[in-house]
């Protein structure tokens, strides 16, 4: 038992928080700093015009105008590759100000730099931009015509159509089948940071402070764009006030404060507006989904058929993926998904938390419950019977759980009194229903090589870093255990480094991934370190430990002793200062196992809901939640809740709260802020309990840790439509369930 | 954002901070600015004077000749929301007030700023739509456009903007006075002229004069009001404009008939909206949920609705429905 890994821990950046001395990318003040602020397209098709920029230039304090006249060309075509594969990472294959082309409402059409953020707006205000525009295409209405079938996604890395056996023939064949279309709304990500990045050159050398999930992926990006060196291009992050998705990717505007800070020759701060970042960094797309499922009488599933269609942009096919858990989770020998592209005025869409998985289980997740009902059975032993011990392919999976989960949420949520009669429960004007879900979310070893570093000082302090960021879910305390863990010493003279392209490689954290790689890399430095530190002592023939085996020794708060005698020993201070060696250090690297390895892998998990459903005006109150997960090796079972209940909560308001749409005769986001693009508060939270399955998995880096940051969200907007179906009778085909939907009888169908 | 050079002036009297205002056709008051500094940032509106009518001595609540309660205009909204008298005469009007916006907001917001607060439509508040409230001409976005929480009462082919507040429901229901200082010497308008339907020029929303500066609201001793109520229906839970709000007040005669009734409605009309045609229905009748049906059905015969707010005809007949049964039982 370690004294340090998956203990509870408070986060070792409260303090900071709290105090409001840590220091956010927007908040970097430099001698000479200036504010950048984009100016956006407000047409969403067609083409700047003119730009006269002499109203704002005279409105004084302006250093600098660029629009498409003067924006330097970009170096290189920025293309589409997500940021967990370890390449540039723009969000899109686009790069705006390069012509006078508008392909989306928001589109960058200027930047203006002004010595305060207050003159850049009215300078900007100033700008007198024409444009001629036609009508956009924006929605799936205006553009279902002109659907295609996609071949690739996101950047050709992965298939669009999967299929195996005949789906047609077993459907055919079927004693039972379903087939639903579900509607859902667009979401925007909406962190309480916008994007901001600040911009800062030293002759040829460029430092980025930015609002990123990855600094690796803003070095590689940007130095590509600008045609610059890796060595030219340091990044730096140290807090980040949340990501969900939207920093995942390279956006524009980081090149854009680079390219604003190069043209005034100052450090330029460039922060997305919030109704900017409505159109700066993607969203999670508006979708139609169809499922058909077949399945014989006795409950085993013979045939899926996943269909999405959805708009994407000018510049690239992507489509958040809707069917990397339908094709895995159960096992059915006949499968078939399928995306479906429309193209339209809307920048690319990005990853958005749970990124394809929260639909696309929503969408399957209902249509078992509605297999449930229709043979009868209980819809978590329907799961359980259909949850095969491999995946697709027969590979085992690296760790299951998810027989476990649902009936350890079973117990713990009281599922075993549960009459399944839908609409009889009520409680004063209430309608009270409960319902299930399974959770699945991949395990994505798209990473390069992680690295980090480990040293131990003299005086027995330690320092462990790696270029992660910290963008709320907690690294920095889980790294500073793992690293207290591998090195033997206690987590009070340690101290984690990261958030800096200067440190060692490691990737994006995105796609739950982070923990994982980091920390195999975090673990794989300590360890290297504290081997080779044993091996002196035991080498030394001035040290207790002379002469033994290094298995004989181990280490506990900074000092080696032998497992035989453990009164013999001395600590790493010791042995060094003796050595007169200043430090030590290791550097420790992971290297991830290969796409195909011989494993299904996923997180899995299971959602319960109660809700209570007005009977007479539709609106929906979810009672509580339940969640069952089964990740792995908990590195801090704290940090671990908060990112799971998160991602409930994130459940529940896609369910229920958040829905954008595009305004079809502008083509612009209807909603840009966060009073109308509604997010819970504290009042619509439920009781929320999340608890832990235990499973040992050796196969995804030395700890066994599986990621947790999406998959308390997958499966949750699922079992409160289930509930709701409960409650009322009515199946809910449409997101957000807002009281017309729930009223008028649950929309699409 | 917009930003733009503005002149600030805090006013020490009232005639001053009259006198600023009508001197200068570009300027506004700015009481608790939780709409107006959001209307400035967003570009809506460009002021270049703003005078701060904050120091003023109109935050005082007492009670008139007759059992009624005069409110200052700058009596913030979260103060009168607790004073004993308000809780004890109005409850309705309370409840309305604590269901409006946040703690925070209702600690900033004025009494006086919330009768002028500006519609929440969104084609409005971008600053840059076609929009005849903002731009007169200009045309209306939200005909055919992203219309969920649009009004369906009270409309016209020109705005169908619903009005905000809550509070200012409770006030039509109560037959309050807005008591006002202008150029042209002091004036009284009966609540319910004061605010003014679209019809062809949704940019006026109310009889003030430029510089017309709302001192007080005067509320009448209503006997039934002690027992008012406000419910208010939205999608989350708090912390959101209504969807259907409802304040009602009754009174049943021995006889199991409606004596008084004071109903109206938020979220569902261009301005906070007096429900005269289901009080008319409902009087000298018992309110049975058959009767309240039909005065709410009334009440909405003349309902405009788009594909998007249709439900909240329906919505809204069983929100009164239900709160009238409630009520009455
Ligand atoms: C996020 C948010 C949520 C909200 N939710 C709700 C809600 O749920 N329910 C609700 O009812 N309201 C809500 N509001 C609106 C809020 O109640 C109003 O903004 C507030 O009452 C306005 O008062 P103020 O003192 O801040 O006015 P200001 O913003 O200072 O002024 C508003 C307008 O009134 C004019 N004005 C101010 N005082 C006077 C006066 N004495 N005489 C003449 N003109 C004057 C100003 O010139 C300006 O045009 C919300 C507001 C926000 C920002
Ligand atoms: S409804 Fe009224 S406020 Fe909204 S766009 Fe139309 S005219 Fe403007």
């Amino acid at each position: 038992m370690s004294p340090v890994l998956g203990k509870p821990l408070n986060r070792v950046d409260g303090p900071d928080k709290v105090t409001g001395t840590g220091r956010y990318c927007g908040e970097i003040v430099l001698p000479g700093l200036a504010y950048g602020l984009i100016v956006g397209a407000s047409v969403a098709s067609g083409r700047v015009v003119s730009i006269d920029e002499t109203a704002a230039r005279a409105a004084g304090g302006v250093y600098g105008i660029l629009t498409h006249e003067n924006t330097p060309k970009v170096a290189n075509a920025p293309v589409l590759i997500p940021s967990l594969a370890g390449n540039p990472a723009p969000g899109m294959s686009f790069f705006p100000m390069q012509d006078d082309t508008v392909h989306y409402w928001g589109q960058p059409v200027a930047v203006v730099v002004a010595d305060s953020l207050e003159g850049a707006a009215h300078a900007a205000a100033l700008l007198d931009i024409t444009y001629e525009s036609s009508t956009p295409v924006a929605t799936i209405e205006d553009g279902r015509a002109a659907a295609y079938e996609a071949k690739t996604l996101f950047g050709g890395l992965m298939p669009a159509h999967d299929e195996r056996g005949d789906v047609a023939g077993a459907l055919a064949k079927s004693d039972v089948t379903i087939d639903q279309t579900y509607h859902y709304a667009a979401n925007h990500h909406n962190p309480l940071e916008t994007g901001v990045t600040t911009a800062q050159w030293d002759s040829d050398q460029l430092t980025l402070w930015n609002s990123t999930m990855g600094v690796r992926a803003d070095q590689l990006t940007v130095a590509r764009l600008l045609g610059i060196p890796l060595s030219d291009i340091r990044v730096i992050t140290h807090y980040v006030g949340g990501g969900f998705g939207s920093k995942a990717m390279v956006w524009p505007h980081v090149t854009l404060a680079a390219m604003a800070a190069r043209h005034v020759r100052r450090p330029v701060r460039l922060a997305l507006t919030r109704p900017q970042s409505f159109t700066s960094n993607g969203h999670r797309e508006e979708q139609e989904q169809r499922i058909r499922v077949g399945a014989s009488r006795d409950g085993m599933l013979t045939a899926i058929r996943q269909e999405k269609l959805a708009v994407t942009s000018h510049f690239d096919d992507w489509a958040e993926p809707a069917t990397g858990v339908s094709s895995e989770i159960y096992g059915c020998a006949n499968y078939l998904g399928a995306h479906h592209l429309i193209r339209g005025n809307t920048m690319t869409a990005t990853f958005t938390r749970a990124p394809g998985e929260s639909l696309e289980s929503f969408t399957l997740e209902t249509a078992m419950d509605r297999l449930a009902y229709e043979l009868d059975m209980d819809p978590i032993e329907l799961r359980v019977k259909n949850h095969p011990p491999v995946d697709s392919h027969g590979n085992p999976w690296s760790s299951d759980g998810l027989a476990e989960c649902l009936r350890r949420g079973a117990d713990l949520f009281g599922w075993a009194d549960r009459d399944p009669t839908p609409g009889v429960r009520e409680d004063g004007h209430y309608l009270v229903g409960t319902g299930v879900a399974a959770a699945a979310y991949p395990v994505a070893f798209m990473m390069p090589v992680q690295r980090a570093r480990a040293r131990i000082f003299n005086d027995g302090s330690a320092v462990v870093q790696t270029g992660a960021a910290e963008f709320g879910i907690g690294v920095l305390t889980a790294m500073s255990q793992v690293g207290a863990d591998a090195l033997g010493v206690d987590m009070d003279v340690l101290r984690f480094e990261a958030g800096d392209t200067d440190l060692p490689n490691t990737t994006s954290a995105v796609g739950s991934m982070g923990a994982t790689m980091q920390s195999s890399a975090v673990h794989n430095a300590g360890t290297t370190l504290r081997n080779q530190l044993v091996a002196h002592a035991v080498n030394d023939d001035k040290s207790p430990l002379h002469g033994l085996a290094t298995r004989d020794v181990r280490v506990e708060s900074g000092r080696m002793v032998s497992t035989l005698d453990p009164s013999i020993g001395e600590s790493y201070a010791d042995l060094l200062q003796r050595n007169r060696l200043l430090d030590m250090e290791a550097l420790g690297s992971w290297t991830p196992p290969p796409l195909d390895t011989p494993h299904g892998l996923f997180t899995f998990g299971a959602q319960f809901a109660e809700v209570g459903v007005d009977k007479d005006l539709g609106l929906v109150r979810v009672r509580r939640m339940l969640g069952v997960f089964a990740p792995g090796r908990v590195l801090n079972p704290k940090l671990a809740r908060s990112q799971l209940l998160g991602g409930m909560l994130w459940g529940l308001s896609q369910a229920l709260l958040e829905g954008n749409q595009i305004d079809r005769q502008s083509g612009r986001w209807a909603l840009n802020n966060l009073g109308e693009y509604l997010v819970p508060v504290h009042a619509d939270v439920p009781d929320i309990q999340v608890e832990f399955v235990e499973v040992d998995d050796d196969v995804v880096g030395p700890l066994g840790a599986k990621g947790i940051g999406e998959v308390g969200q997958v499966g949750a907007a699922a079992a409160i439509a289930n509930a709701v179906f409960h409650a009322t009778g009515r199946r809910m085909n449409e997101l957000p369930m807002t009281a017309e939907v729930v009223m008028n009888g649950g929309g699409a169908g | 954002m917009a930003m733009r050079p503005i002149t600030f002036f805090r006013a020490g009297s009232i005639d001053d901070a009259v006198a600023a205002v009508s001197a200068n056709p570009d300027s506004a008051f700015l009481a608790g600015g939780t709409t107006e500094i959001d209307l400035l940032r967003l570009g809506v509106i460009q002021p270049t004077l703003l005078v701060d009518v904050n120091e003023l001595p109109l935050t005082y609540l007492e009670d008139t000749e007759g059992g009624g309660v005069r409110i200052g205009a700058m009596a913030r909204m979260s103060d009168v929301a607790r004073a004993p008298r308000i809780v004890e005469r109005y409850p309705g009007m309370s409840q309305a007030l604590l269901l409006g916006a946040s703690e925070q907001l209702r600690n900033m917001a004025s009494m006086g700023g919330n009768m002028c607060q500006r519609t929440r439509c969104a084609y409005f508040r971008d600053g840059q739509s076609p929009c005849n409230k903002r731009e007169p001409g200009s045309g209306c976005s939200a005909l055919t456009g992203v219309n969920r929480g649009h009004a369906v009462l009270g409309t016209s082919d020109h705005c169908i903007a619903t009005h905000p507040s809550d509070v200012a429901v409770a006030l039509v229901a109560l037959d309050a006075t807005i008591r006002t200082i202008g150029p042209d010497g002091t004036n009284t308008i009966p609540i319910e002229r004061f605010f003014l339907r679209p019809e062809d020029t949704p940019s006026v929303e109310h009889p003030l004069a430029h510089g017309e500066l709302i001192v007080a609201i005067d509320v009448p001793n209503v006997p039934v009001a002690r027992t008012s109520r406000y419910v208010k229906h939205r999608d989350r839970v708090s912390y959101e404009f209504a969807l259907v709000s409802v304040f009602s007040a009754m009174r049943v005669d021995d006889a199991g008939n409606v004596a008084e009734l004071r109903l109206a409605l938020g979220g569902v009309g261009t301005v906070p909206w007096r429900a005269h045609r289901a009080e008319e229905a409902l009087i000298g009748r018992p309110a049975t949920p058959e009767n309240v049906a039909a005065a709410a059905d009334a009440e909405f015969a003349d309902a405009r609705t788009t594909p998007m707010n249709e439900f909240k005809v329906t919505f809204a007949k069983r929100a009164i429905v239900r709160e009238l049964s409630e009520v009455s039982s």
